[in-house]
């Protein structure tokens, strides 16, 4: 059973196949914000090198937030063409969970962090027990100092990951009195091969959504919206 | 000859729209979804809000418009979409939907214009126009006057120096407390109004004949808006029993007696109508053509349709105009000028990307 993972909630572009036992292809771009020109041929080249065709797929996986509202949206549009066209479920997998996995089974807390601006991170808590990915702060839009509490309430030693980790590296290295450690590059960024893996989890567990009904989780109301509610 | 089906996809503003249209002329499907609603609430378009309610859209517009022409996706032999211009995260939507199910399906995938997908409206209206033409186009983000030479080659005569007209109609709307949009209720309200009430200016652009201003007239609206408050604020002129309930932007409770806000109305929307009318009737003229279009939402407008009718008549010209579906954005449009291109061999790669000021005929 193979399925088509993709990334685009951030810098990072990010595409691969996998099935239940290996990932069989994967492409990641942290060059330019340029997914729009570059996610689908991507997807052409992954499909195209694992000798996979559009038909064979089961499903289509993709990061479905938190993340930059226009990435999210190129993901979501292109994963819902392909998923109409070849009649596929789509698997909506949370950002901040699969940024997670790219530590899966390590033993520290992991605290994956996106850039939300505005002193802002989308970012959760998480631990892995027995194999199994435990969320023990949902992936949430916060100011960082209130997820920093909660880091520190823990009292354990905390991978910090994602590139929330390196906008506010300064801020959290004053504030988190726990013993911590931030990811090298090569595990600190959105990967497919991460949505994927929970994509199947997902997928086993029915948790499918179609072209039709998705849509991505912002974690935050349009500039416009806030405003509005503000007021009245 | 075999005929040719092209999937249209439209999302450049707030209409999220598809379309199956076979050879360019014939629609077989026109499925739009509005938001016009939602953005009310906020005086105008929204950009973010437009692009989240596109997501939600863009599938079961795209799939409706398929069963309503009762075509299948192998059946199609080209998908179209709008690249630009227009907002940047709705085109994104459009274009990465389009993208996919062009790949999927294994279709060329034509990139449109979405201005060449105005001008071509009218080929789904008029099924015998052909170019060469004059074509006025006006619409709340464009205000062109251009020559279609060919299909799918345009030259431009000339273009708004600062406003759209639709941005004028929609700022002046507001002024007047008409709200959005401000075009068709400007539209509705100045047929009760007499378009001699105030006489706002009618810009000419030194040196470019065939160029528009619309800030002008804009600003000619609010200043005597303005000077009418100071009036009667300084006791210089009548006013109505309830101008002492009047809030700071109430501007219509202290207009003079006689003068009411259809006539405000009927006044703006006289001395829009004047200068795109006398434009196009010039530049037609200028360059020796016999046929005229409009087209683009402003070319509803009803003064508009009336007063370029009897330029045209007096003048020898012959107007054409498309129904007002195929004015509103639409994806109908899309696909009739995808199909010239795509007859041109025009056609684009995976890489298409969403070109938010794309420019036409240059």
């Amino acid at each position: 059973m193979k399925i088509l993972a993709i990334d685009s909630s951030g810098a990072v572009a990010s595409v691969a196949v996998l099935n239940e036992t290996a990932l069989i292809g994967e492409i990641s771009l942290n060059n330019k914000r340029t997914h729009s020109q570059s996610l689908l041929p991507m997807i052409d080249e992954v499909l195209h090198m694992t000798e996979t065709t559009g038909e064979e797929l089961s499903g289509i996986a993709i990061a479905a937030g938190p993340g930059s509202f226009t990435g999210l949206r190129i993901g979501a549009s292109t994963v819902k063409g392909l998923a109409m066209v070849y009649n596929l479920p789509i698997i909506a997998v949370p950002t901040v969970d699969a940024l997670a996995c790219n530590y899966y089974g390590a033993s520290p807390l992991l605290c994956p962090l996106l850039d939300a601006r505005r002193k802002q991170v989308y970012g959760g808590l998480y631990r892995f027990t027995e194999g199994k990915l435990q969320v023990l702060v949902p992936q949430t839009c916060t100011m960082l100092s209130e997820l920093l509490q909660k880091v520190n309430a823990l009292g354990e030693e905390v991978i910090f990951l994602g590139d929330g980790a390196d906008a506010y590296r300064e801020q959290i290295a004053a504030g988190c009195v726990v013993s911590h450690v931030f990811a090298p590059s090569h595990m600190s960024r959105q990967r497919a091969g991460s949505v994927g893996l929970l994509a199947l989890q997902y997928m086993a567990e029915n948790k499918c959504t179609t072209a039709v009904e998705f849509v991505p989780e912002y974690l935050r109301k349009s500039q416009a919206e806030q405003e509005r509610e503000a007021r009245e | 000859m075999k005929s040719t089906y092209i999937l249209a996809i439209e999302s450049s503003c707030d209409e999220t729209a598809a379309a199956v249209v076979r050879d360019g002329r014939c629609v077989l499907s026109n499925i739009i979804s509005s938001q016009i609603d939602l953005h009310a609430l906020y005086g105008g378009v929204v950009p973010e809000i437009a692009s989240r309610k596109h997501i939600e859209h863009i599938i079961p517009v795209t799939t409706e418009a398929l069963k309503a022409a009762n075509v299948s996706l192998a059946e199609i032999d080209a998908v179209a979409v709008t690249y630009g211009p227009g907002l940047v995260g709705s085109l994104l939507v459009g274009v990465g939907a389009a993208k996919a199910i062009a790949y999927a399906a294994k279709k060329p995938l034509v990139g449109v214009h979405h201005i060449e997908g105005h001008i071509a409206a009218n080929y789904i209206s008029h099924p015998d126009l052909e170019p060469p033409f004059l074509c006025l186009i006006v619409s709340g983000g464009h205000t062109h006057l251009a020559m279609i030479e060919d299909y799918g080659s345009c030259r431009i005569l000339g273009r708004t120096h600062d406003d759209a007209a639709g941005e004028a109609y929609d700022k002046v709307a507001r002024a007047i407390g008409l709200g959005y949009p401000g075009g068709p209720k400007i539209d509705r309200l100045a047929k009760e109004g007499n378009p001699e009430a105030v006489a706002f200016p009618r810009a000419h652009i030194e040196g470019s004949p065939y160029d528009f201003s619309f800030s002008g007239v804009k600003s000619a609206v609010l200043n005597y808006l303005n000077s009418c408050k100071m009036k009667a604020l300084t006791g210089e002129t009548r006013h109505p029993a309830n101008m002492a309930h009047a809030g700071e932007e109430d501007y219509l409770s202290y207009l003079p007696e006689g003068i009411t806000q259809a006539d405000i109305a009927a006044s703006f929307q006289a001395a829009v109508v004047d200068v795109l009318t006398m434009r196009t009737v010039a530049a037609a003229k200028a360059q020796g053509v016999k046929k005229v279009a409009m087209a683009g939402g402003v070319a509803s407008n009803s003064a508009l349709r009336s007063r370029m009718r009897e330029l045209c008549e007096e003048n020898g010209l012959c107007l054409y105009y498309p129904e007002p579906i195929f004015c509103t954005d639409n994806a109908a449009m899309i696909g009739a000028a995808a199909y010239y291109e795509y007859r041109r061999g025009v056609t684009h790669d995976w890489t298409l990307n969403a070109v938010p000021n794309l420019k036409l005929g240059e």
